[in-house]
């Protein structure tokens, strides 16, 4: 079986985003970009299968300029085989990231897409679906736990209830959620074989997908700062407080 | 307990920006493929399990510490799995050599990597340290049999070293060692004796410690030219690798110390224990000083380390506590406003940023010491690290022990009570100015032995590679004022070099008093000089540069006008003399 895991670079967990001053989005000059969180428990899930016997290539993909290829070596240290860069300047919306990785698929006729459920810079949680609506593969988001059946997959999902276990046929896409798996640390000697691993790169325009933007941003703004509580004298009043907000 | 963060972008303007590493490194065979590229990411996923597997563990080895049970050593709660994840990993090996399946990668990296071990967890970090000391000895000394059977296992982490030279009554005199060793007749010695102070001496971690024992022969030379070297492993090690029978080596009990409670220092007993001679008999102590300089660098980064960890806390909670009116405030702000706080936040500061740039000059020197192909250019640099190595093994502890007490200040109570983790830095930086020789001890082998070195040619060479860049600074308007302080502050040094080599100080009474200010004030001209070389980088990137790369400018200014006119203060103590040190007679104390 081939994994295919698109990655993506997001701003780091760590960082604080800071607006540019026109509000058209975050400032991304001189802040901290590393692979996206749920993308590296892609790659770890698939190396683990690999590791398992069940899988044997895992390729990595990521869509964007060339520091992109940090992700891409982040994976590749983590166990992932190979990388694909498919360079593309400026915004690029998730459905065209989705066209592109169609494409990919296309060529490297992968078994298994496994790749984040959102990216944590701007949450859009959708390239994942509208991949598996493109290629009209079955999917499972969010997953837990992934396991191999056969020749099928048996997903358990993270649902607003509770749990969802899902059976699918391969081919077929999964989107991971926190806590399928835990990465490991890499290797030092798997950080320095990283470095020979083959990072092949690709311009975006030969795949024939049309990177406009379809979307326009308005404005990027900060969240309201928290304001202030109030204090109150006993739980009767806390009960009228409550009641006057609408929350009781 | 506030995140550490490690300071990989730092080290990574440093090495890319200040010192050109890059084209140092690949120009030296075996290192063609160091490129900043592979040592950032190196960097970046160390201080990832530094940060992440090492400092968690920090303050709870430090409250449990390690125990003795049933003549066994345990390690606080966690230990055992970091280390194992730090094994596996493949850290322990990094720049041991490829020959015997390490990585063979710089000391320079090697030394960054110290760097956040030591910020995150020192008494973790003090077990790969030694176990890396007595593989380089024994790789530079011992018979190819011992190397083969032994380092490949160490390296790997599989098993640890230890250092046993101190004894009850010699510490800084080594002369005075009485432990002895005997032929066996088998090519083995029986070694016998007591030794304090022995880091790393036994633990649960690995399966086996490989001791190496200073000790003297049947009819050896009194004094230091009687000592010899032996390797003495906790257990005995069969034909074919497998461990066989335990040797007798003893832990006596553990030393009860201020700081670094998870580090197992242990009283440890040879009792006719089995040990093996690494290198010439009676050449122990040159054996020892193999790997003393690495040590010693290793050891002056643990005050770095420690200092960066503590300034990171105090910033984050100086930025976070309201308390006061600061000047000109209408209202109470954060500390962070206050200037006596900021005075004391920016003393961290500038000598964190000043010593990591100075670790990694220094680093890169050894880096060609050890590779270079050019005679030349190894002279060199030999010539250098010898005359810095005790700067930085004093100075960045001394400095680093201010910076942890400045630290715990800027908390107040919170930095007495144990919850923030300070108070736990000031403990633990305190043996970095004591263990690998006294800092007073360091002070003097720069001054009695270091500065006449070569006649004199390492302490020229450095001095004038520091005009050079104030030359250059001096043209770049945005550092000039920074440059000027340092070239007086450089003009008062080689006077008072002048006079302690040539002057009326260059005498043994006068040398010895003057010492621990003399390395003091040297320390802080090399400090001001890399704060020009790192000013003219941040010009040279000029737009390119990240905000804490600008922030240098500002930093070095301060460090210029606020810390270095200390200098001259010194030289004038130094001038003094040592008859006003000696003016009361010694049955008068």
């Amino acid at each position: 079986m081939k994994i295919l895991v698109p990655v993506k670079l997001a701003i780091d967990s760590n960082a604080k985003p800071r607006l540019k001053a026109d509000r058209s989005g975050i400032d991304l000059a001189n802040v901290k970009l590393s692979i996206n969180p749920f993308c590296e428990i892609a790659v770890e899930e698939a190396v683990r299968l690999r590791e398992a016997g069940k899988a044997t290539e895992v390729v990595v993909v990521s869509v964007g300029v060339g520091k992109a290829t940090d992700a891409i070596r982040s994976a590749l240290a983590i166990g992932a085989d190979r990388g694909i860069l498919i360079e593309a300047e400026g915004r690029v919306e998730p459905l065209t990231i989705a066209k592109l990785l169609a494409k990919v698929v296309e060529e490297e006729k992968p078994d298994l897409v496994l790749t984040g459920k959102q990216a944590i810079d701007d949450d859009s949680n959708q390239t994942g679906q509208m991949l598996a609506a493109l290629l009209d593969w079955p999917q499972a988001t969010f997953a837990s736990q992934v396991e191999l059946d056969g020749a099928e997959l048996v997903v358990t999902r993270e649902v607003d209830g509770g749990h969802q276990t899902l059976r699918l046929s391969l081919p077929a896409l999964v989107t991971t959620d926190l806590r399928l798996n835990e990465p490991r640390y890499p290797s030092l000697p798997n950080i320095m074989k990283a470095k020979k691993k083959p990072v092949e790169t690709k311009s975006a325009e030969t795949y024939g997908v049309d990177l406009t933007p379809r979307l326009s941003v308005v404005e990027v703004r900060e969240p309201a700062a928290r304001k202030a509580g109030i204090k109150v004298a006993d739980a009767q009043e806390l009960v009228s407080k409550l009641k006057a907000v609408g929350v009781l | 307990m506030p995140a550490y963060t490690p300071p990989v972008a730092d080290m990574s303007f440093l090495l890319k920006d200040v010192f050109q590493a890059e084209k140092v490194l690949t120009g030296l065979p075996g290192y063609e493929e160091v490129s900043d590229d592979l040592v950032s990411t190196i960097l970046e996923e160390a201080g990832k399990f530094c940060a992440g597997v090492l400092r968690p563990i920090n303050q709870s080895g430090d409250e449990e510490g390690s125990r003795l049970e049933g003549g066994l050593v345990f390690t606080p709660k966690g230990f055992k799995e970091a280390f194992k994840a730090f094994v596996d990993g493949g850290w322990s090996s990094l720049s041991a050599p490829t020959e015997f399946e390490g990585q063979g990668l710089p000391r320079t990296v090697q030394i960054l990597v110290d760097e956040m071990l030591s910020a995150s967890n020192l008494s973790f970090g003090l077990f790969p340290g030694l176990t890396r000391g007595a593989c380089e000895a024994i790789e530079a000394h011992a018979n190819q049999e011992l190397k083969e059977t032994y380092l490949p296992k160490m390296i790997s982490g599989q098993w640890t070293g230890a250092m046993g030279l101190t004894e009850g009554t010699s510490g800084s005199d080594l002369g005075l060692l009485k432990t002895t060793a005997k032929p066996r007749g088998d090519g083995s010695y029986t070694v016998s004796g007591s030794k304090i102070f022995i880091s790393s001496g036994d633990h649960d971690m690995a399966e086996n410690v490989i001791h190496l024992v200073l000790a003297r022969l049947p009819d050896a030379p009194a004094g230091t030219k009687g000592i010899s070297l032996f390797l003495c492993p906790k257990f005995l090690v069969n034909e074919d690798g497998s461990l066989g029978a335990r040797n007798a080596v003893n832990v006596g009990s553990l030393e009860h110390k201020m700081g670094i409670h998870a580090q197992p220092t242990c009283v440890m007993n040879y009792d006719d224990c089995q040990g093996w001679l690494v290198g010439e008999a009676n050449r122990g102590l040159n054996a020892m000083f193999t790997m003393m300089n690495a040590e010693r660098l290793f050891v002056g980064v643990q005050g770095l380390g420690l200092a960066d960890a503590s300034y990171q806390t105090a910033a984050t909670y100086a930025k976070e506590r309201k308390q006061g009116r600061a000047p000109g405030a209408k209202e109470s702000g954060m500390i962070i406003e206050h200037p006596d706080v900021r005075k004391m936040l920016m003393t961290m500061l500038s000598f964190v940023e000043a010593a990591r740039a100075l670790t990694i000059f220094t680093a890169l020197e050894m880096d060609k010491e050890s590779k270079s192909t050019d005679a030349g250019v190894r002279k060199q640099a030999t010539g250098l690290v010898a005359l810095l190595t005790p700067v930085i093994k004093a100075a960045f502890t001394d400095f680093g022990f201010e910076a942890t007490v400045l630290g715990q200040q800027v908390l107040g109570g919170h930095g007495y009570i144990r919850e923030w983790g300070q108070e736990q830095f000031v403990r633990d930086a305190r043996i970095a100015q004591i263990y690998e020789g006294t800092n007073g001890i360091q002070a003097q082998d720069l001054v009695v032995r270091k500065l006449s070195l070569d006649g004199g040619a390492p302490v020229r060479a450095f001095f004038s590679d520091i005009a050079a860049t104030l030359a250059d600074g001096a043209k770049v308007p945005a550092v000039a004022q920074t440059a000027e302080a340092v070239a007086k502050a450089l003009a008062a040094l080689e006077d008072v070099t002048a006079w302690l080599t040539t002057g009326e100080g260059a005498n043994a009474l006068e040398q010895n008093g003057a010492a621990t200010d003399y390395l003091r004030m040297f320390a802080l001209v090399a400090f001001g000089w890399l704060w020009v070389r790192m000013g003219l980088a941040v010009v040279a990137k000029g737009a390119e540069a990240s905000p804490q790369e600008t922030r240098k400018l500002a930093v070095g200014q301060f460090f210029a006008t606020r810390i270095l006119p200390q200098a001259h203060a010194l030289a004038v103590q130094i001038k003094a003399g040592s008859a006003p040190l000696m003016a009361v007679a010694s049955t008068e104390f």
